[in-house]
């Protein structure tokens, strides 16, 4: 059993609510930071551990952190992202509705670490169940005194608010969250200024994602260096993985760090195999926006070495051959699977939330989109291929928030690795016509209609 | 502070811009900018047109930034070198910019008021590509009346805000802006009201496409059939100095002075735009000069220009009355109901 660091007090009967919570070593971590130990020394620790941020990019907390503009004396804030929007990830939602008495005491030791004096968590408006079960959790906290001023008589106060979002995937970017919460148009700022000098009313601001910070009170009780003994290299820690597709037991698992992708997807403790005998074909390891990984590819790198649930092993071989471990939405596909209708479903998804500000993304996600319903649909062209891998690589890394280089990513990954699966649709329009292409006669059996020849 | 763009160099105050540096050095290297507007805040950023890429970031930190910048919106550092036109990567980018503006514009230029000055062709002129790889059908919207001054088309509109920025920081009361997201964001009303603020007509200066054109001069004439003049009047409002543009006696529309970056240099009131239509209101200072390669510059006044004369003319209207006697027909053919006219 991999040791658990979030989830450990999940099966407790009751620990939605306070009393459990606190009867269980709950608020421990604000106990102790409020009356042992100085915010530098908070900070320091969460340093020390070496955890990533777990929203899908992976930046450092403890460098993010120390990069508040603390010296020009703005009050700060500290924001939780809780707008988890990506396909495929669902594991903060967990964590809020089973235990939001975690996220909450998170909250506490990580404002008071960064001074923040009134803090929010934004939350998605899909989850609107959830976001009543914060607002109960923080009225309770509230009323024990965990909230409020001169929190424990240290003389530091801390006001904390739920908001719920409109529902916009792209509220998920730092900026476009904050612009969102300040009541506007929910569009990614331009950067710099970045968010840690000027973010919330223009003024110091960190963003985190929710299993970011429900992870400080156990840093903070347990300390970094021993946060940083858990898993391998520069990841550290335990993370929530998301597990869905064909897979026997779909859900979300936390994993030490440093599990082979072949454990995680065989072994009864996680997802148990494959549903049924039909094979395992392709690989989604961190939410929709990762490049998806063939099969070839999943247990083994490019290198011939193990794959490890880690964000190095799994971005080994760069786009390539590898992928990433972004916010942990792990979609398993069996060769049921029709590649070319998942990517489609995906670019549909980021054409739908593209914000419209700037033109490539707004422009590309559709072209996209339309183009891969073409193939879909038994009405591509032979040149649509380089077209969508055309579009693709002008979207990239010309955008102003990452949504653009995530509406791409998965298109590049599908065309480079399973290339194939786009020319069967565009030459063989008859045999997709009926939507059961690849249930009734899996790829490997046809892959010989689309080899090369010589003659 | 010291920045060197395609090899030039210049020096520049900070808190500078890319763009803005480029624009002091002047000439081919400065960056293309559609939504950039150097007299409204906050703007730029968007289009992605200016795009360059910065090959040594500054003296105290020489590595290059790793994706091209928006040149518009970010600052220069010392000792930063930049490539703007000779570099292939930011030329490929602008080229596919454009193709992205491109493919949901209608291309109707040839109906267009804005044609002739506008950004998006100059654009195109010099990044776009000749075919389109865009086979699908062009995403449209319903017309939309935003009051008796200012027409909107919101197809052709590359949503560069510049308009919200315009009531935002020129007009109180904003009451338009942008709904919707992604292709279908457009620019619109809450709900259904007309645009009716004394300098709401700047909206359509500030435009660089055809989505935002003036009524009063709608389908009047080409632009490069118009005279502009430079010309004032006492204007309460405003500075009241405009370009007047004449047909003949006429005068078919005023707009703000626009420079060679075709940005204003001064607001205008709708007075001065919409209801000045008289040449004895107007003080005319002498023609407005326009970059030598304008389309405006087609229709040359300063040079001399020969009166044409066509004489064939009487011979093609000849016969023309007995033509018209032969094809039309006093009444109308199988017309059970004659009281139909």
């Amino acid at each position: 059993m991999g040791r658990k660091i979030l989830l450990d007090k999940i099966n407790i009967p009751g620990i939605k609510t306070y009393e459990v919570y606190r009867q269980n070593g709950g608020y421990a971590s604000v106990e102790k930071a409020l009356k042992q130990m100085t915010p530098d020394e908070v900070t320091e620790e969460v340093k020390t551990s070496g955890i990533r941020g777990r929203g899908g990019a992976g930046f450092p907390v403890g460098m993010k952190w120390s990069f508040i503009d603390k010296k020009s004396g703005n009050p700060r804030h500290l924001v939780c992202n809780a707008d988890e929007s990506e396909p495929g990830t669902f594991k903060d939602r967990y964590l809020m509705e089973y235990i939001p008495h975690l996220l909450i005491e998170g909250m506490i030791t990580s404002s008071y670490a960064l001074g923040a004096n009134l803090s929010y968590i934004y939350i998605r408006g899909e989850y609107m169940w959830v976001y009543k079960i914060l607002e109960r959790a923080i009225a309770e906290a509230k009323a024990a005194g965990w909230l409020g001023k001169n929190i424990l008589g240290s003389g530091y106060d801390l006001d904390l608010y739920v908001q719920v979002g409109g529902g916009a995937y792209i509220c998920g970017e730092e900026t476009a969250l904050i612009e969102s919460l300040e009541g506007k148009r929910g569009n990614p700022r331009i950067k710099p200024p970045f968010p840690a000098v000027k973010g919330l009313w223009q003024n110091p601001t960190v963003v985190n994602n929710v299993e970011s910070i429900s992870a400080v009170p156990w840093i903070v009780m347990n300390t970094g260096a021993e946060y940083a003994k858990i898993g391998i290299e520069r990841s550290t820690g335990t993370k929530l993985i998301s597990a869905s597709g064909h897979i026997k037991n779909p859900g979300v698992y936390e994993i030490e760090l440093g599990v082979s992708v072949e454990e995680f997807i065989n072994s009864d403790e996680y997802c148990g195999g494959m549903i049924d005998d039909r094979p395992l074909k392709a690989l989604v390891p961190g939410g929709s926006s990762v490049p998806i990984l063939p099969a070839h590819l999943i247990y083994k790198t490019a290198a011939g070495t193990d794959r490890l649930m880690t964000y190095e092993s799994l971005s080994d071989g760069g786009f390539a051959t590898g992928s990433m471990l972004g916010s942990g939405g792990f979609i398993v596909y069996n060769d049921t699977t029709c590649i070319v209708r998942n990517t489609w479903n995906f670019s549909r998804f980021y054409h739908h939330e593209s914000c419209g500000q700037c033109t490539p993304c707004r422009e590309g996600t559709g072209w996209l989109e339309k183009i891969l319903w073409r193939i879909e649909n038994g009405q591509g062209r032979e040149e649509d291929i380089e077209l969508l891998w055309s579009i693709q690589s002008k979207i990239e890394g010309n955008t102003i928030c990452p949504l653009g280089d995530a509406a791409s990513w998965p298109v590049a990954a599908a065309i480079r690795h399973f290339k194939e699966e786009f020319e069967y649709h565009i030459r063989f329009p008859e045999k997709i016509k009926n939507r059961d292409h690849f249930v009734a006669e899996p790829f490997d059996k046809v892959r010989h209609l689309v080899a090369k020849q010589t003659v | 502070m010291k920045v060197t763009i395609d090899g030039q160099s210049i020096e520049v105050e900070p808190g500078t811009t890319i763009l803005q540096a480029a624009r002091m050095i002047g000439g081919e290297l400065v960056p293309p900018a559609m939504c950039y507007y150097s007299k409204l805040k906050g703007s730029g950023g968007k289009c992605r047109c200016c795009l360059v890429e910065v090959s040594k970031g500054s003296d105290a930190d020489p590595r290059p930034m790793p994706k091209l910048v928006a040149s518009c919106v970010t600052g220069c550092m010392d000792g930063m070198e930049v490539n703007s036109k000779s570099s292939e990567r930011v030329e490929e980018a602008r080229k596919s910019v454009t193709e992205f503006l491109l493919i949901n514009h209608p291309l109707d230029c040839p109906v267009c008021d804005q044609a002739g000055e506008c950004d998006l062709q100059n654009l195109s002129f010099e990044h776009g590509k000749s075919k389109t790889r865009f086979i699908e059908e062009k995403r449209t919207f319903e017309p939309e009346d935003i009051g008796p001054y200012i027409q909107l088309h919101m197809n052709r509109c590359i949503l560069c805000q510049r308009c919200v920025q315009v009531a935002d920081q020129l007009t109180d009361n904003r009451v338009h802006g942008v709904m919707d997201r992604g292709d279908h964001a457009n620019i619109s009303t809450c709900i259904s009201k007309a645009i009716d603020n004394e300098f709401s007509g700047n909206m359509i200066d500030v435009c660089p496409v055809g989505a935002l054109t003036d009524k009063t001069f709608r389908f009047k004439s080409r632009v490069w059939f118009n005279k502009p003049y430079n010309a004032h009047r006492d204007c309460d409002k405003c500075c009241g100095k405009t370009t007047v543009w004449m047909f003949g006696n006429e005068i078919q529309r005023v707009t703000g002075r626009k420079d060679e970056y075709h940005e204003v240099e001064e607001f205008i009131c709708n007075t001065c735009r919409f209801d000045k239509k008289d040449v004895n209101d107007w003080v005319i200072e002498g023609p407005r000069k326009f970059e030598k390669d304008s389309v405006i510059n087609q229709n040359n006044y300063t040079r001399k220009i020969e009166k044409v004369v066509i004489e064939t003319e009487e011979h093609i209207l000849e016969g023309r009355e007995q033509d018209r006697k032969k094809i039309s027909m006093p009444d109308f053919p199988l017309d059970s109901n004659p009281k139909r006219v």
